[in-house]
């Protein structure tokens, strides 16, 4: 748009309308982290009337908040750095060659990732129930059964991302490479991966923050020693109080890391999001 | 992502045409990107000798190997074993054998789609609900996000803080937005009221947000204010490929800004739209965690969407073959939503649609 007052006033309008609409809940959140007790269950105020960083203290003794930490990270680390592997081989190939049934392999790709985790939810542990009952072989409530689940959505969005990214990269990159007598392979490890590292490490971002904040399979599929921050943190709650102060506090600690790692990595994100989108 | 995105639980990426025709490099070489200077496609120069010939035949599938079998794995295979499901009779007393359940055939169907029982209405009443929340969340997300990319498509000073701080939403563990809004939302006299009531007088009396008919709202708003952001984001983007001229030339024939948002913004943008809307309409029809989170496994019946309901028929009630049952027929839904979404809004202006 070009810069009229009348756009320079609707601009300031609109962004203080929208930079509320963020800001607020997120101090509703952090002010309230920094109440005692009793202040959070009476009346809301703005402005805390005593300051106390206790919360933050009391969080880590009330549930077993390094636990679920812990887990979190095992849980969401593993599933990335598996679907990341997995995922760079497979874009690779289907960046840059032609070979029969690539074409099916894009489109179940593809399509997959757009369905909803419920569809897998029930089908996966029925057949954990089923290895468990016959070969003995326990997923449910363990790490690893989580992270397979979580590969049904991190892979496919990896390799989506991944092709993206692959397929912008000049050709002449890895032919200066196979001239000089790598293979494919050398070319890739040498040559594409460096160049696409600040790709590569977006998508990691983008699924490590997905499985951090993953909900639905961790809620049936961990147990009291498995359990992850997104079920974890209900405990908080009991069935007749919430310690929302606690709560608060854990909430702004456990979101720290994965923001710090989204907003720094964002702009590479946002090419590879918006690839398809724009072209 | 988060949003899945983030968001929601399954993180889904727009439709790319870019990686559907990544494997066709020559003609994507001479569209949009710049001349990759007519190198021959694949790795072809070290292709003389037949050994390294079938190598390299043999290498693309060696490559993706691990890829298909996961794929296999966790998505064809659990699909495949979900319609079959649907097909027996399966509660908590045969789970563990649940290779032997009776065969019903499509008994759970009937029960699951018959409007005069309770289950069957149940089932009507709640996809109706997740087709009106999807509109809505749709609605309320695009239009913030578009506002947002419309008005950082400018520059002045402080436009790269506005950019990554408005990502905050998208970008916080999905887990975390949502108990920030439910403790925004919780109390008579909690932070919504007090604003609402106290602050802005816009209500008189303190209503309880997560009781009744509310909650329906409350899930609403909590959806939207996570997933705006993806669509401010892919928008922005696409803003940005527009060159400033275009708009030059329109203010100097004196058009005005609604005039030019609409006749000139919107068509331009169309593309990256229909993408995006596309997206976040499967997300949101998806949406499991915002009930979820709010109210626990067996939501209020105001906020019960289509996912929590086959999450409740299934670890909550135990009638997985009902659950399964639900479960095809919201994935036919998806399967008939996009085709209809794609032929129908495609072809013509489409940016109207949200």
């Amino acid at each position: 748009m070009r810069e009229t007052t009348g756009f320079k006033v609707l601009r300031a309008v609109g962004l203080t309308f929208i930079t509320a609409l963020v800001a607020v809940p997120l101090y509703i959140v952090v002010s309230s982290s920094v109440k005692p007790l009793v202040d959070v269950r009476g009346t809301f105020t703005w402005i805390p009337t005593t300051f106390t960083l206790q919360p933050y203290v009391d969080m880590w003794r009330t549930v077993p908040l390094a636990r679920y930490f812990g887990n979190s990270l095992l849980v969401a680390l593993v599933s990335t750095v598996l679907s990341l592997v997995i995922a760079t081989f497979a874009a690779y190939a289907l960046a840059r060659f032609r070979f029969r049934g690539s074409r099916i392999f894009s489109m179940t790709v593809l399509s997959t990732q757009m369905f909803p985790g419920i569809l897998f939810l029930l089908p996966l542990f029925l057949i954990y129930v089923q290895l468990d009952a016959r070969l003995g072989l326990q997923l449910t409530g363990t790490y690893t059964g989580l992270i397979v689940t979580y590969l049904t959505f991190s892979l496919p969005f990896s390799i989506w991302m991944l092709v993206g990214y692959f397929s912008a990269l000049p050709r002449e990159l890895e032919e200066a490479a196979l001239i000089d007598g790598s293979g494919p392979l050398g070319a890739l490890f040498r040559v594409v991966l460096p160049v696409a590292r600040p790709g590569i490490v977006a998508v990691g971002v983008f699924a490590f923050t997905t499985a951090w904040g993953e909900v639905l399979f961790a809620s049936v599929l961990t147990n009291n020693d498995t359990r992850t921050l997104a079920v974890g943190l209900q405990s908080y709650a009991s069935q007749s109080s919430v310690l929302w102060n606690q709560l608060m506090a854990a909430s702004v600690v456990v979101s720290v890391p994965v923001l710090i790692g989204f907003l720094a990595l964002q702009r590479h994100l946002v090419q590879g999001l918006s690839a398809g989108a724009v072209k | 992502m988060a949003v899945t995105p983030a968001d929601s639980a399954v993180p889904a990426l727009p439709a790319d045409p870019a990686g559907l025709t990544a494997q066709d490099a020559p003609r994507r070489a001479a569209g949009s990107q710049p001349p990759a200077g007519g190198g021959p496609a694949g790795p072809a120069p070290v292709a003389a000798r037949s050994r390294s010939g079938r190598y390299l035949r043999l290498l693309p599938y060696l490559l993706v190997a691990p890829a298909v079998v996961f794929e296999l794995l966790v998505h064809v295979g659990p699909m495949l074993l979900g319609v079959w499901i649907s097909f027996v009779s399966l509660t908590q007393l045969t789970l563990r054998n649940w290779t032997t359940a009776p065969f019903v055939g499509l008994q759970n169907y009937r029960n699951g789609l018959d409007p005069s029982s309770s289950i069957g209405s149940e089932f009507f009443a709640t996809l109706g609900r997740t087709t009106v929340f999807t509109v809505l969340v749709v609605a309320i997300a695009w239009a913030i996000g578009m506002l947002a990319a419309v008005l950082l498509n400018s520059s002045f000073r402080g436009r790269a803080f506005f950019r990554t701080f408005f990502l905050v939403p998208f970008a916080l563990p999905a887990f975390v937005g949502i108990l920030g809004w439910k403790f925004i939302f919780a109390q008579e006299d909690g932070a919504l009221n007090r604003l609402l009531v106290d602050d802005l007088g816009v209500l008189d009396t303190r209503p309880f947000w997560l009781l009744g008919d509310n909650s329906f709202l409350v899930v609403v708003v909590v959806a939207a204010w996570r997933l705006w952001p993806f669509a401010f984001l892919m928008l922005l983007a696409a803003l940005q490929n527009i060159p400033g001229e275009v708009y030059e030339a329109a203010s100097l024939d004196g058009a005005s800004l609604w005039k030019q948002f609409t006749s000139l913004t919107l068509p331009l943008v169309r593309p990256a739209n229909a993408v995006v809307i596309l997206v976040m309409g499967l997300w949101t029809f998806n949406e499991f965690n915002a009930p979820f989170v709010l109210f626990g496994a067996q939501p209020p019946e105001p906020a019960l969407l289509l996912s929590n309901l086959i999450y409740s028929n299934s670890f909550v009630n135990f009638n997985f073959g009902l659950g399964a049952a639900t479960s095809v027929l919201l994935l036919l839904a998806l399967l008939g939503a996009s085709v209809f979404y794609v032929r129908l809004a495609m072809p013509k202006g489409g940016a109207q649609d949200a």
